[in-house]
């Protein structure tokens, strides 16, 4: 029987079929950041259950650290110091690995993960985490889960999952320029909601997707949290066999040609079934940036804020109000001529070398608008050295922009640091949520090149008048 | 894991869609390795006057006296989405909070829910919104009663089924260890792998 692709690595990991819809699955890999993972690994000591595959952990400090140069253990994040020092003890007492504060290889766990060869084509992999979907990029089965489930996952290497359904969302075409990944999933979220894959394991195809470079594809298969679905993924091709070879953690010499035939094999058969299909014409498709709190709430950078006097669903529209309410802005506003107080390029969405090097493409010989305060923050530190290399951390310092360390940084307001109260930040980010940035600070999510063009002119921009005519 | 029962409590109404775990509990309030002390921070962005205080804001429906002993959370659409946060049940939990209805779930909350107890319901748009609307008239007269052996939530003298995998209901019922139940498979996981490890051995790594 035809089978689709996430259909083969469920199978290929099936331990057991526990009945009503529910399997242990074999867990490949697990990754612990010092946000969520400590609670995990302590509920685990206290109950005496040791880690069943050591080796199969990873430990990552991305979320709590300061990403400001210089840094140690000290955090602006309120009782932070203890997130940072009781994974690295829980990590030395149960021999796992941990990339720590210093080490070459630290930064944002999704990142991380794919640029270490941690994540590979046909893996499962569990992080408590909603962005660990971010990898299935590779061809992984890679799905965020909560402390209880990844102390399920360290102390079984299984995890009892209620299998999901199946989509698949076809982009058909090719992009324009000044169309990135970043918009097509903005795209696809507004056009069916943020729960639009509910309960779904989301398989990206078409041209579009194939078309797109790896770094990009794990820019859209991050956000299919963001669409509500179980997790992203997209078949393994020659761009994957290309990125993932000779990375720390991928099969070597003796194992390579035997992985590279079994990935040959993670593809949905022809006239393979799914639950639920999708296809949208890529061609169309404008750079966008969100306007609300959601991230549906999204539209091509040109348009005008919609009125929610015009929306029909009850819900829909009293979201609309609330938005428009917490975000200052009304019916017809111009996105366009919103000026803003912020701009931030990182995250696990958006903070890898290609998306670093768009953003300077654009930043190059121009300043950032006076009053907006503009941050680049690599997603891993091998990321940073790698742009330091290429100078484009010269570019984004020349611009204006504050250069840091590695870690999910201001992507997320945990108490320390973060924009201003009620400011108005475009930011490559995933999400939009009421104060995700900073107190009752205002989004808006956009790609790595509209927030450099939003910060040079101080008001969201329309990248594509930058491109037109540059080669 | 704690065992659900029945009861028969206040609901409050919070019929806003895409709650998303940030706003149940902001990651600023997360300061201790703990699962204790979140019910403080339940909602706080909303709750709260100034973005770190403690001063409560009337217009909020949880800092209503009639609400105060609420057990049960009704909501809009996609409750839970965004971050996975198993705090967000925690606090919920502290609260006083034991079950939560609404249309639809986000994915990694709604397995946090079964993981801890706490039970969450699933019911159509029009119900959800008849019951905030009993509730938002007279939240006393109108308690709500939420069998899950039986599968129903009556108010008002209505009377709703809701579905819920055997699964999950067995887990709620029995408050059973998961990891308990699943090491007591050990043999057969130890044989999968053995044979898997043959036909992947570059997914195996040491320590
Ligand atoms: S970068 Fe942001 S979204 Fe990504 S893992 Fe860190 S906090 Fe989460």
């Amino acid at each position: 029987m035809a089978r689709c692709l996430f259909e083969k690595i469920w199978q290929a990991h099936e331990v057991a079929d526990l009945g009503d819809g529910v399997s242990l699955i074999l867990v490949d890999r697990v990754l612990l950041h010092e946000r969520t993972g400590p609670i995990a690994l302590e509920n685990l000591k206290t109950a005496g259950r040791p880690v069943a595959n050591p080796g199969h952990v990873f430990c990552i400090l991305d979320h709590i650290v300061d990403t400001l140069p210089g840094r140690g253990d000290a955090t602006r994040v309120p009782g932070g110091t203890k997130f940072i020092t009781a994974l690295r003890e829980a990590a030395g007492q149960a021999g796992l690995t941990l990339f720590d504060i210093g080490d070459p290889r630290q930064g944002i766990t999704h990142v991380v993960s794919t640029e270490q060869g941690i994540a590979l084509p046909g893996l499962t992999i569990v992080c408590p985490d909603s962005h660990t979907c971010t990898q299935g990029a590779l061809g992984a089965l890679a799905w965020g889960i909560g402390s209880s489930e990844a102390e399920h996952a360290l102390a079984t290497g299984t995890l009892r999952v209620d299998k999901p359904k199946t989509m698949r969302v076809t982009f058909g075409g090719a992009l324009q320029s000044g169309v990135t990944a970043k918009d097509m999933i903005l795209a696809l979220i507004a056009k069916f909601s943020a729960a639009g894959a509910r309960g779904h394991a989301l398989e990206f195809a078409g041209e579009a997707v194939m078309g797109l470079d790896m770094e990009a594809r794990m820019t859209l298969c991050n956000m299919a949290v963001e669409f509500g679905a179980f997790t992203g993924l997209i078949a393994p091709d020659q761009k994957t066999l290309d990125y993932v070879k000779g990375r720390p953690y991928a099969p070597g010499e003796g194992d390579y040609d035997r992985a590279v035939r079994a990935w040959g094999q993670l593809a949905s058969d022809p006239g393979a079934k799914f639950d639920l299909e999708i296809s949208l014409d890529a061609t169309s498709f404008a750079p966008m940036v969100t306007w609300g709190t959601s991230p549906q709430q999204a539209m091509p950078v040109d348009g005008r804020v919609p009125d929610p006097g015009a929306e029909n669903n009850e819900d829909q529209k009293s979201s609309m109000i609330r938005a428009q309410d917490y975000m200052a802005l009304g019916p017809g506003t111009a996105l366009t001529d919103l000026s803003i107080d912020g701009a931030f390029i990182g995250s696990c969405t958006n903070s890898r070398i290609s998306d670093l090097r768009r953003a300077a493409r654009i930043l190059q010989g121009r300043k950032v608008a006076a009053g907006v305060r503009a941050i680049c923050v690599p997603g891993s530190t091998r990321v940073k050295s790698q742009a330091e290399a290429e100078g484009l951390d010269r570019i984004f310092l020349d611009a204006g922009f504050e250069w840091r360390e590695s870690g999910c940084s201001m992507c997320f307001f945990a108490g320390g640091e973060s924009f201003g109260y009620r400011d108005r930040v475009v930011t490559s980010t995933n999400r939009n949520f009421e104060s995700r940035q900073g107190p009752e600070t205002r989004s808006h999510l956009a790609s790595p090149e509209t927030v450099a063009a939003s910060a040079i002119e101080g008001r969201i921009a329309d990248v594509r008048k930058y491109l037109s005519g540059a080669k | 894991m704690k065992r659900f029962e029945d009861i028969t409590a206040v609901a409050a109404p919070l019929m806003r869609n895409n709650i998303d775990t940030d706003a149940i509990i902001p990651s600023r309030e997360i300061s201790g390795i703990s699962k204790a002390g979140l019910g403080e921070a339940l909602f706080a962005g909303w709750r709260y006057g100034e973005p770190g205080s403690r001063k409560p804001r009337a217009d909020f429906i949880l800092n209503r006296a009639e609400y105060a002993d609420a057990q049960v959370l009704l909501a809009g659409e996609n409750f839970g989405c965004g971050s996975s946060r198993e705090h967000a049940v925690w606090a919920l939990q502290e609260w006083g909070f034991r079950a939560v209805i609404a249309p639809s779930f986000g994915a990694i909350f709604y397995a946090n829910c079964i993981q801890n107890g706490l039970l969450p319901v699933v019911l159509d748009r029009v119900a959800v919104a008849h019951l905030a609307e009993l509730s938002a008239q007279n939240p006393d007269k109108n308690l709500l009663a939420l069998s899950l052996s039986k599968q129903t939530v009556m108010a008002g003298g209505e009377e709703f089924g809701f579905s819920l995998s055997a699964t999950h209901k067995k887990m709620l019922l029995t408050g059973q260890d998961q990891i308990a139940l699943t090491l007591e498979l050990r043999a057969q996981i130890l044989e999968f792998q053995k044979k898997d490890r043959r036909n992947r051995p570059w997914a195996y790594l040491q320590a």
